[in-house]
């Protein structure tokens, strides 16, 4: 009722000095506040009122009475004060007859529902617009944010690059650019402008442009990142801030240099895992003066760098879980280093949101170190992943795993007796999976992961144990199991040990791994 | 290396009894190293078992040996290996079964050289 005062203010016709129509000045809007006393008043009053006959302490009542008025009529339409019918005293200066009352009762009675559909059309029409223009600004939104994204992709000898954007239903600020070097070098930046619509597209243009601007100049990333920092902060408007990670890589020496203003940190995916990698800085556009921590990383062959929004990692499924750092960490070692990993990548998020609304952009860039040369593995000075397999919790299948391991290490280069021995240790931490880990339950699978880093072969065995941790080898002691004191059994934590180079245990709440370490040569 | 059954057989000889065992050593093969075990009785004699036709022994078949060695040293009778590929010489060298029975050299057809 009150809200109805509030947005269609009521219109208060002043008293005419002549009857002339030609001559009715335009009336006086008059505006009463929601808590005025006259409103409730009015409400409770049966028919019209005289304004001298109210005695109330209502400021509405003052104006009112300041503009002439000597009768109010109330307008109620389904117990709402819509309005008031505001008269001036009559041309005779007559008093208002009963006749008189009874006409205005009646004709109120016929205005008020005709005046409250006009005011829920115009209501309706004002809320259509409102839409329309923030679909509008939606438009405009997404088109700079498309136009500004790369429209191709770098074409870098020896990597692969892959980069992928989808906006959310309320656009953000999301943006990713490749800047190539003269000296070869690209700038690879991955940023995140806090708002949505069009002031982050804005943003977004603007802190773009700098970037490229800035990168022209300068190839340190610290350096581009706090000159973009001191352009931005003088014009961005307030409680607006721009989280951006700037990297520059070298693709002939694999070298990767990076500075990060707030940006989720990208994560590099070897053979062996998921590493993040860590620089701190604060976002662009907050503070002047900045200064950004700058650090390398040697992204060898076989390792690929993802970088991330936010819009991935807060993705949120139905049940209201976000994915969050260390899903999208688990997320990302599941998934194969290939030429599909961003693919991959988009599978497991969307398996995770399984249809869920996304709430925010999502952009992902990959970059995927795809030369090698396995001229001579013994020298090879490189991480690379070999191969990956699974095979179902059956006894026996122990030997299909030590199988495909040898085959897969086959051209490495081993020495023949380090494989007889690597296999034995393969079969034996396969079957501690199967048995231990995975309890013979044939429906888990034992997953199998192998990788060679600088000359040494990594097998890494995982099972889904989350029923017992690997224990500790100990020596069996051979005398009390021939003396029938001792259970023959339990040499295979035992023989791992002794069979390999290192071995080293994972585990997590859901998931052991055990993995074992060969070097190609060495005594056998 | 392909997988291959577990089977077995016991030649009797001037010198003792010989376990010809073939295929893999495993948990498979429980069932016949105590039916060997028991063919024994009847063979008096050092026992010599002859790995020359297996190409995969595990834990689990160390194991069966070890049980085997248990019982014939309860029977004062002792336990000899031949036909071992250098790879489980070592594996029996690392589990110290070869302190506790004795090995045999091994020409390529798995006599004793």
């Amino acid at each position: 009722m009150l809200k109805t005062f509030r947005r269609q203010p009521e219109v208060l016709p002043r008293t005419a000095p002549e009857p002339s129509v030609d001559t009715v000045p335009l009336p006086e809007q008059i505006d009463i506040a929601d808590h005025d006393p006259l409103i409730g008043y009015l409400l409770g009053a049966d028919g019209p009122i005289e304004v001298a006959k109210i005695e109330l302490e209502s400021p509405g009542l003052r104006r009112l009475e300041a503009a002439g008025t000597h009768l109010i009529v109330p307008l109620v339409s389904q117990g709402e004060l819509i309005g008031t019918l505001n008269l001036g005293r009559r041309l005779s200066d007559q008093p208002y007859s009963t006749d008189d009352r009874k006409l205005l009762a009646g004709l109120a009675a016929q205005v008020a529902p005709a005046i409250r559909l006009a005011q829920l059309v115009a209501e309706r029409q004002a809320e259509a617009e409102e839409r329309e223009r923030i679909a509008h600004e939606l438009q405009v939104a997404a088109l700079i944010q498309h136009t500004l994204l790369p429209q191709t992709l770098p074409d870098i000898s020896g990597w692969e690059v892959d980069a992928y954007y989808r906006p959310a239903r309320a656009v953000g600020g999301d943006f990713y650019d490749f800047i190539a070097l003269d000296d070869g070098r690209y700038v690879v930046v991955i940023g995140d402008v806090t708002d949505k619509g069009v002031p982050a597209a804005l943003v977004m243009a603007s802190c773009r442009a700098i970037l490229r601007s800035v990168a022209q100049q300068h190839s340190d990333p610290g350096v581009i990142l706090a000159k973009t920092n001191e352009a931005l902060v003088a014009d961005i408007p307030p409680n607006m801030f721009v989280t951006c990670l700037c990297a520059v890589l070298d693709p002939e020496t694999s070298t990767l240099r990076f500075a990060n203003a707030g940006h989720n940190l990208p994560y590099v995916r070897t053979p062996l895992g998921v590493d993040e990698l860590r620089a701190t800085g604060m976002p662009l556009g907050l503070m002047p003066d900045m200064e950004y921590e700058v650090n390398e990383a040697v992204l060898q062959p076989g390792i690929a760098l993802v970088l991330t929004s936010d819009g991935l990692t807060e993705a949120h499924n139905r049940g209201r879980e976000m994915l969050g750092f260390e899903r999208m960490k688990d997320l990302l070692g599941a998934c194969t280093v290939d030429s599909h990993l961003l693919t991959r990548i988009l599978d497991e998020l969307d398996h995770f949101t399984d249809g869920a609304e996304q709430e925010d952009d999502i952009t992902l860039v990959v970059l995927r170190h795809t030369s090698s040369a396995r001229t001579s593995a013994a020298a090879f000075d490189s991480a690379m992943e070999l191969g990956r397999f699974t095979v179902p919790s059956v006894p026996g299948n122990e030997r299909i795993a030590m199988d495909q391991v040898a085959e897969l290490v086959r051209d490495t280069g081993i020495a023949p007796a380090r494989l007889e021995r690597l296999s034995t240790a393969v079969s034996e931490a396969t079957m501690n999976a199967i048995e231990h880990g995975n309890q013979n339950r044939s429906e888990l699978d034992v997953h199998i992961t192998v990788a060679l880093t600088n000359g040494r072969l990594h097998i890494t065995v995982r099972d889904h144990g989350a029923v017992e941790s690997i224990p500790d080898a100990t020596t069996p002691d051979l005398e009390l199991k021939l003396a029938g004191l001792q259970s023959p059994r339990g040499w295979g934590l035992f023989l791992i040990e002794q069979l390999v180079d290192e071995v080293i245990t994972h585990g997590d709440d859901d998931h052991h791994a055990i993995e074992l370490v060969m070097a190609l040569e060495g005594d056998s | 290396m392909t997988s291959m059954p577990f089977s077995w057989e016991v030649i009797g000889a001037d010198d003792g009894p010989v376990i010809v065992l073939h295929g893999d050593v495993n948990s498979a093969a429980t069932a016949g190293f105590e039916a060997a075990h028991d063919q024994l009785a009847g063979l008096p004699g050092p026992i010599m078992l002859d790995f020359a036709d297996t190409g995969y022994i595990n834990s689990t078949g160390i194991a069966l040996i070890v049980g085997l060695l248990a019982k014939a040293r309860a029977g004062h009778r002792p336990v000899a290996a031949r036909g071992l590929s250098d790879h489980y010489r070592e594996i029996f060298r690392i589990t110290r079964l070869s302190d506790f029975m004795t090995i045999h050299d091994t020409d390529q057809a798995g006599r004793p050289a």
